[in-house]
């Protein structure tokens, strides 16, 4: 009697694990196709940045085309990111904390510019800013150049990573809710002040993290950048296309270097990503 | 979701948003239609049927479709392996994940390349062993589009899978089924909606990709150049009517097929009784 009911509890505990060669199987594929096509191109980046040594990577990266690529991404990250961050907190402020109609309209198109193609992303813009666009003849006879300047890559990069903040936020406000900052309100507090003493310490962390993908995504854009750049050397090239340029010469090491510098920026954004996811459960327990 | 009438501030930040959505998004992106609306119906078939921007049709949707349903197994056994198992260099390997999400697309452009040309590491390997040339065909756009896709899967199904309810395995094995049961009949059905949503996710970013792909592909006419690149050649030879044709081409597939996909995870999900 006793040893049917340990049978049955052991035939039942063997339904529940995967047999020992199915899971070894299983960790030996996710960990083979993680190295093969993760870790391996991001070793790679590093192993031909200095394949002629250190000197050879110092001299490509403080070449003045590639410094001025360097500055013009820096540039265009300055004026996206703290864009679409006031816009990110405006918009969830909207979504989560007032009803009004068309607001499933509103989230959706937030969203828009996530199924776009970046090169279609581009192309709007040259239609709009294009020699042939709706503004291009008013344009030129004012001489603004926004196409094939560093305008038309700001306004694309802007596009391209509209809603990175926005999306962030609005899950967590919409569970943390309004009542600590209706409370706040109804004791006398200010709207400004019930934001930054209430709602910006709740939502700081999700804040951070989607400043972090903003910031990554518009120095890293490619495509939408590539298309309204029209990659004059030293004036609208950003560190991607500077990489472009410099691969299709056949200048490996300026390539490499470059890449590594954006491949710097993307460990580095793996890891205060995993920063702030641990930040923000840890938060989410507390409260 | 708890409404407020105390709450200050809605009117400006209604305005705000509408505003700067307006200015950024809704009339740069309705450019598109206007200038569409300008070309008659001659005019726009003359554009797409050219057999040249038909292949390139042909290749950007079936390599896409082909590397998101890799991206779909591959995924699949990742998030199954993250969320299951235990092992050494697990949280590591988990961050790794992420990687195209972080590294910009030129950059991963560039390496592909390199590590898949016939001179490259992989690219030698694959060349003299079995014969198969992976850069500047159409394998190399299906190798670059994996390597995008695969958060889009892992990410979509990783919280499902934790989130997914133990006590049914654990009532299924009490009433004796074996572990593949389990899996076939449990846990897979539930999980199986999740991995559509990721795979189609993976699948609408390969169509619009554009810089992991082009390094690899070695954009041949008719054999691996891609729609998007095609509408940077149209756009560089000034021609904005014809770029204009093919972007909506693509956006109009694009959403048919995501539609497509939603129906075929409604069907899904009806099944699983979810």
């Amino acid at each position: 009697m006793h040893a049917k009911v340990q049978l049955i509890g052991q035939v039942e505990t063997q339904a529940l694990y995967d047999p020992k060669w199915v899971r070894y199987s299983l960790i030996g594929i996710a960990v083979g196709f993680i190295t093969l096509f993760l870790l391996s191109p991001l070793l790679l980046v590093l192993y031909q940045a200095f394949s002629k040594g250190l000197q050879a990577y110092w001299n490509a990266l403080s070449e003045p085309d590639g410094l001025s690529a360097l500055r013009l991404t820096l540039l265009v990250a300055v004026i996206t990111v703290p864009m679409n961050t006031v816009f990110g907190v405006v918009a969830a402020w909207t979504i989560t904390r007032f009803e009004f109609p068309g607001k499933n309209l509103l989230t959706t198109l937030i969203d828009l510019p996530f199924s776009v193609s970046p090169v279609i992303s581009g192309l709007i813009f040259v239609l709009l800013f294009g020699a042939q666009g709706w503004f291009g003849e008013w344009l030129q006879a004012h001489d603004i150049k926004i196409i094939f300047a560093v305008p038309g890559i700001v306004l694309a990069t802007i596009f391209i990573t509209f809603p990175f903040v926005v999306r962030e936020l609005i899950p967590l406000m919409q569970e943390l809710g309004c009542e600590e900052e209706e409370a706040a309100i109804s004791l006398g507090a200010s709207g400004w002040q019930t934001f930054f003493f209430v709602t910006l310490p709740n939502i700081k962390w999700a804040l951070l993290y989607g400043v972090l993908l903003c910031n990554a995504r518009a120095m890293g854009e490619f495509g939408a950048v590539s298309v309204v750049s029209g990659h004059i050397r030293g004036m609208t090239n950003t560190l991607p296309l500077h990489i472009e340029v410099s691969y299709n010469e056949y200048d490996v090491i300026a390539a490499f270097a470059s890449a590594s510098v954006l491949a710097g920026l993307a460990i580095v954004t793996l890891v205060l990503k995993t920063f702030l996811e641990w930040k923000q459960s840890k938060a989410g327990f507390s409260s | 979701m708890t409404q407020s009438r105390i709450m200050p501030g809605f009117k400006p930040s209604l305005a705000y948003t509408l505003l700067y959505l307006a200015l950024i998004v809704l009339i740069p992106l309705s450019t598109l239609v206007f200038k569409s609306l300008q070309l008659n119906l001659e005019d726009y078939w003359a554009i797409i049927s050219h057999p040249r921007i038909i292949a390139s049709f042909r290749v950007s949707f079936l390599t896409s479709l082909i590397a998101s349903a890799v991206a779909g197994v591959f995924g699949f056994v990742i998030a199954w392996t993250m969320v299951r198992y235990n092992f050494i260099g697990k949280r590591f390997l988990d961050a790794l994940i992420d990687l195209p999400f972080a590294l910009p697309t030129a950059v991963a452009g560039v390496v592909l390349a390199t590590i898949y040309q016939p001179s490259g590491l992989l690219g030698k390997w694959l060349i003299d062993s079995f014969g198969l040339k992976v850069a500047y065909t159409p394998v190399g756009i299906v190798i670059a589009l994996i390597f995008v896709g695969i958060p889009f899967v892992v990410r979509t199904v990783e919280p499902v899978l934790q989130e997914f309810d133990t006590t049914m395995e654990e009532a299924a094995a009490s009433l004796g089924a074996s572990r593949w049961l389990i899996f076939a009949r449990i846990i897979f059905p539930n999980i199986f909606p999740a991995v559509i949503t990721g795979v189609s996710l993976a699948f609408a970013r390969g169509v619009g990709e554009y810089g992991s792909v082009i390094f690899i592909a070695g954009n041949l006419p008719y054999v691996s150049e891609i729609v998007p690149l095609l509408i940077v050649t149209k756009l560089e030879q000034y021609d904005y009517a014809g770029a204009t044709a093919i972007a909506l081409t693509m956006l109009v597939i694009s959403f048919v097929l995501l539609f497509l996909i939603n129906l075929l995870q409604l069907w899904a999900r009806r099944r699983s009784g979810q």
